[in-house]
This record gives C-alpha cells, structure tokens and sequence, in this order.
C-alpha cells in the first residue's frame, strides 16, 4: 500500500455566507503528481490553503501526512514545501538570504543551510544572482526562488498553487523543466492550475473543479478519452454567423460547441470532418484541426473555458 | 514543541534585516537627540530660568526635557515599527504568509516582530543615554542604567497595542490618523516639554492619564534621582498592562488576519 500522503472527505471550506469548497473527496498517495484543475474560483486556492494546514477546514474530514491540521499544523508544516500562489518573498534581502532565514524557520543549522542554500541556487539557476536584492529579480526568477525556497526542508510534499500564472511562455517552459525533474526524483507534487497543458505536462492524475466541486477525476489522457473526441475542427466565421451554423454542420460531428469566436466540430477523425465542410460549400475564415485537449473536457463538464 | 525555540527561528530572520538598515538607523539615533538637546535643552532651556521646584526637581530645563525627549523618541519608535513594516508583512510583501507556511505560528511570528521593535527601540535609547551623558543629564551611573531600561518598557507598551492595530488595517490610511491625532499631541503635551502643572487642573488630569505620562514621569524621577516608589509602581503597572494586553490583542488580531 503506498502510503497515503492527503486524505479528503467531504471536505468544506466557507467564508460568511460564500461556500468555497463544496464537500470533495481527494486522495494523494507518496510519489504522485496530483493536480487540481480549474477556473478562477472554483476553489483550488481555498483547498490548496487547507492542504498547507494555514486555514482551517469548515466542514468534513482532512488528514495530511496522516495527522490532522487542526490540531499538528506546526508538525504537518515542518515536512511540507509551499509555493504559493503570490510571492511572499522579502523583497529587500537578497536571494541567498531569503532562502537562509526561511531554512532556519525549519530548525535547520546554519551550516545545513547554507549548504542547501547553494544546491537549490543551482537547481533554480540563481547562483549568479546569489547577492541581488529580489526587488530587483525578473517574475520568472522570482518565482524560481520561491520554488527554490519551498525545497528548503526537503519536503516530502510539494504545494504549488497556480506555479506558472503570470509568467511569459518561456519563463514557464523553464520552470516546467525545474518540476519535472522533482518529479523524476519521486517528490510528491500538488498543484493547481487553470492552464491546460500544464495539467498535461505535469500531472499523473487530476481533479477538475469547478464552483466548490469536483467534476471529474482521472489521467489526462483518461479524462480526454472519458469526455471529448480524439479531434477537433475549430471553424473561424464572421462575426454572428456561428450560432446559425451550428445546426447545419451538427450531423458532421458527434458534438458541436458554440463560442462567441468560433465553432468547434468534436470527431474522431477530423480530416473527414474538414473536408465535408468544404464540401456543402461552406468558407470558414479559418480552420483548423488538432487534438482534444483538458481544455474540451472543461468546457463539456461546465459549459464553460478555462480562462475568462 | 514549545513556543519559546519556534519564535527563536526567527532570529536571523531578523538579524538579517537590522544588517541591512543598521547604519540608517545608528546616525539616527545619534544625530536626532543631540539635535533636540541643543535646540530644546541648550538654546530653549536658556530662556528658561524657572525655579527648580517648578521642573520637577531639575536643576536645569535641560535635565528637565532630556528624560521627556527620551520616552517621547520611545514611544515614536514604537510607533515606526509597528505601523508600515506591519502592513508590509502583511499585505505588500506578504511575508507573514511566507512564514505562516513554515512550522511557525502566528504567536511566533507576533512575539518576534515586536522582540524586534523593542531591540530597535533599546538600541536607540542606548545610543541616546550615551550622548546625554556629557550634558549632565543623569544624576548617577545606576540612574542612568535605570533610564535605559525603563525605554524597553515603554516601547512595549505603545508597540503592542499599536501593533494590534496595524494588524487589523486593510490599508495604511489608519496610520496617519494616529500619528496625526495620538503619537503627535502626546509627544506635545504629556509632559516632555512643561511641567504638567502648567495646564488647566482638568486637561492636567487628562495629561496624568496618558500612556506618555506613565513613561516620562518614571524616566525623569529615575534620571533625576527623584525616585518615588508608589508613583514608579503605578507607572510601572500602568505601562506592563498596556504591554501585556496589546501583546495578547496583537497576537489575536493577526490571527484574525492571516488565518482564513
């Protein structure tokens, strides 16, 4: 039996009258890479936050690490890695001595840190900027730190909240290369995410929310599999024209979906599907064809997109 | 797991910052008192030729001002440190939160924080006790000795409560509304600059009431050698209780504020 890291049960979480999280059942075993994925809203910053045992739970039951936060957060916090979703990083101290101090809150010794200090400024390629103040850090970099600075203590559990939002393309292509490997060296990863290809890219298994709840869960080829096609044709009209076009082109699909900018064709083979639309004349602006991604899972479980 | 090894954690956490600001705040707390004393004490006092038995016992407006000026520069740099770096902690940086993901409590995190204001408020007072010293200003070296440690209770005691406060402000507005209409009238009129029974009898008793007062009239009876036990006990309770109790309303309004 793998050892069990995060055990949910109908687990709650309100603010006033607002239900957040809505009773999910999540289960995280040593060695997984678990994401929650989901529109802004839906809950995985309010789940994630209880999961780091720094809010209390309104209802249900949660066992992390086998203990109970209300009662062993101190202890829970002590084996866990936390990247939160803002920077909470000093911004006047310097890269090496955020990671130093933060090592100390630990109970590490001077020396045991110093030296992770310099492993993990490798690991999140910082060394040249051991001695820059953070202020002065790009958004990539400052993120890198954090990383860096939740892998101070080793953890056995790794909490990345929204790790790549508001990183440029490259930047987040860097940081998925910095998880992965955590990944291969077997930490157990928890992470959420409103980007599709990062839930595909890095997570084993994933829960889709959406308003507080869970709407799905599985592999991400699973959930494809389970919910959409293999293919989509995405047919680009003018403005206005594709509500009315939806109803001439259902037969050529096993689904149609309207969006305001475009229409999607949901088929097994899409080259089959590309060709009949010419066929019956039809001149899309723009065409086409690839494979169905987290983000058609989404909008079939919700009827909405990912990103607002 | 006591409380006492986790808020220690935090140590070089705040070593590291006082590193990067030391020398700021060393000028400072040299230059700001001499400035004062030879405005106040030196050019002001030499207008001022009042019989001692109306300075409180002070042979000069000098000895009579400094101990004000010392519990009054306290009570400010309580009010510095618990105001903007809180917010800060809090809300710009966010670094509480930072801390809060460690095996840290916010108990910890509070009772560091103001560990820190006091240490910043004692090094000020040090500094200031030095340089008074060759103007006459403490009547004996134990006196002096006294004068200084009595600052580490006043700055705890208007840290605290002030502290509390900043933790329950969603933004830094509140600030000014207390530097303008607290810090400021009782840095004036609680005693620092004139004997309080210069005042009209009903603002004279308003004046005796004032969390100022209790630090002001405890530091010039020491530095004076005018020591009084019963009024020093009452000083010193007054003052223990504003210390005490804003620790506790601190540590629960940033509870309030962090864990959600």
């Amino acid at each position: 039996m793998p050892e069990v890291m995060i055990s949910a049960r109908e687990l709650r979480k309100s603010f006033g009258d607002f239900e957040a999280v809505r009773g999910i059942d999540v289960e995280v075993v040593r060695g997984e890479s678990f994401g929650f994925l989901g529109p802004n809203g839906a809950g995985k910053s309010s789940t994630m936050r209880m999961v780091a045992a720094v809010s209390p739970i309104s209802g249900g039951e949660l066992r992390i690490l086998g203990r109970d936060p209300a009662t062993d957060g101190s202890r829970i916090r002590a084996r866990l890695g936390v990247c939160p979703q803002e920077d909470s990083l000093d911004p006047e101290l310097s890269v090496r001595d955020n990671l130093i101090v933060y090592g100390r809150y630990f109970g590490m010794t001077r020396p045991a840190v110093r030296a992770r200090a310099d492993e993990l400024l490798d690991f999140a390629q910082l060394t040249d900027k051991a001695n820059a103040r953070v202020e002065d850090l790009s958004g990539g970099m400052k993120r890198r730190l954090t990383i860096a600075r939740s892998l101070i203590n080793e953890p056995d559990l790794l909490l990345l909240d929204e790790p790549t939002t508001g990183l440029d393309p490259q930047a987040r292509h860097v940081l998925w290369d910095k998880l992965f490997r955590l990944k291969q060296q077997g930490v157990t990863l928890v992470l959420t995410t409103h980007y599709m290809d990062e839930a595909e890219q890095l997570c084993d298994r994933l829960v889709v929310m959406d308003k507080g709840r869970i709407v799905a869960e599985g592999s991400p080829a699973a959930l494809i599999r389970a919910h959409s096609t293999r293919e989509v044709v995405e047919l680009r009209f003018g403005v206005g024209e594709h509500e009315a076009l939806a109803d001439a082109l259902a037969d050529l699909a096993d689904r149609v979906e309207v969006l305001p900018d475009r229409l999607l064709l949901y088929t097994d083979d899409g080259e089959a599907a590309s060709v009949a639309v010419h066929d019956r004349g039809l001149q899309p602006v723009g065409m086409l064809t690839r494979r169905s991604t987290l983000e058609d899972v989404f909008l079939r479980l919700t009827g909405r997109s990912l990103v607002d | 797991m006591t409380s006492l090894p986790l808020t220690a954690r935090l140590f070089d956490y705040w070593v590291t910052v006082y590193r990067r600001t030391w020398r700021g705040t060393v000028i400072n707390s040299f230059l700001t008192p001499l400035l004062y004393v030879v405005a106040m004490g030196v050019l002001l006092g030499g207008f001022v030729k009042a019989d001692p038995s109306h300075l409180e016992g002070a042979g000069s407006y000098l000895q009579f001002v400094v101990p004000g000026l010392l519990a009054g520069q306290s009570m400010q740099l309580a009010f510095g440190e618990t105001t903007y770096p809180v917010m800060g902690a809090v809300k710009w940086h966010k670094t509480y939160y930072g801390m809060l993901a460690t095996p840290l409590r916010v108990a910890d995190i509070a009772l560091a924080h103001l560990s820190f204001a006091v240490v910043r408020i004692a090094s000020s007072a040090a500094v200031f006790v030095l340089v008074m010293a060759p103007f006459g200003a403490w009547s004996s070296v134990p006196g002096a000795i006294g004068v200084f440690l009595i600052q580490l209770l006043v700055g705890l005691a208007f840290a605290a409560p002030v502290y509390a406060y900043a933790a329950t402000l969603k933004d830094e507005g509140g600030f000014t509304v207390i530097f303008r209409l607290l810090m400021m009238p009782l840095f004036l009129f609680s005693g620092a600059f004139f004997p309080l029974g210069n005042l009209p009898p009903v603002l004279e008793w308003v004046a005796r009431l004032t969390p100022l007062w209790q630090g002001v009239d405890l530091t010039r009876m020491c530095a004076l050698g005018t020591w009084s036990w019963p009024a020093a006990l009452a000083h010193v309770v007054y003052l223990g209780v504003c210390a005490v109790g804003g620790t506790w309303l601190g540590i629960r309004a940033l509870e309030r504020r962090l864990v959600r």
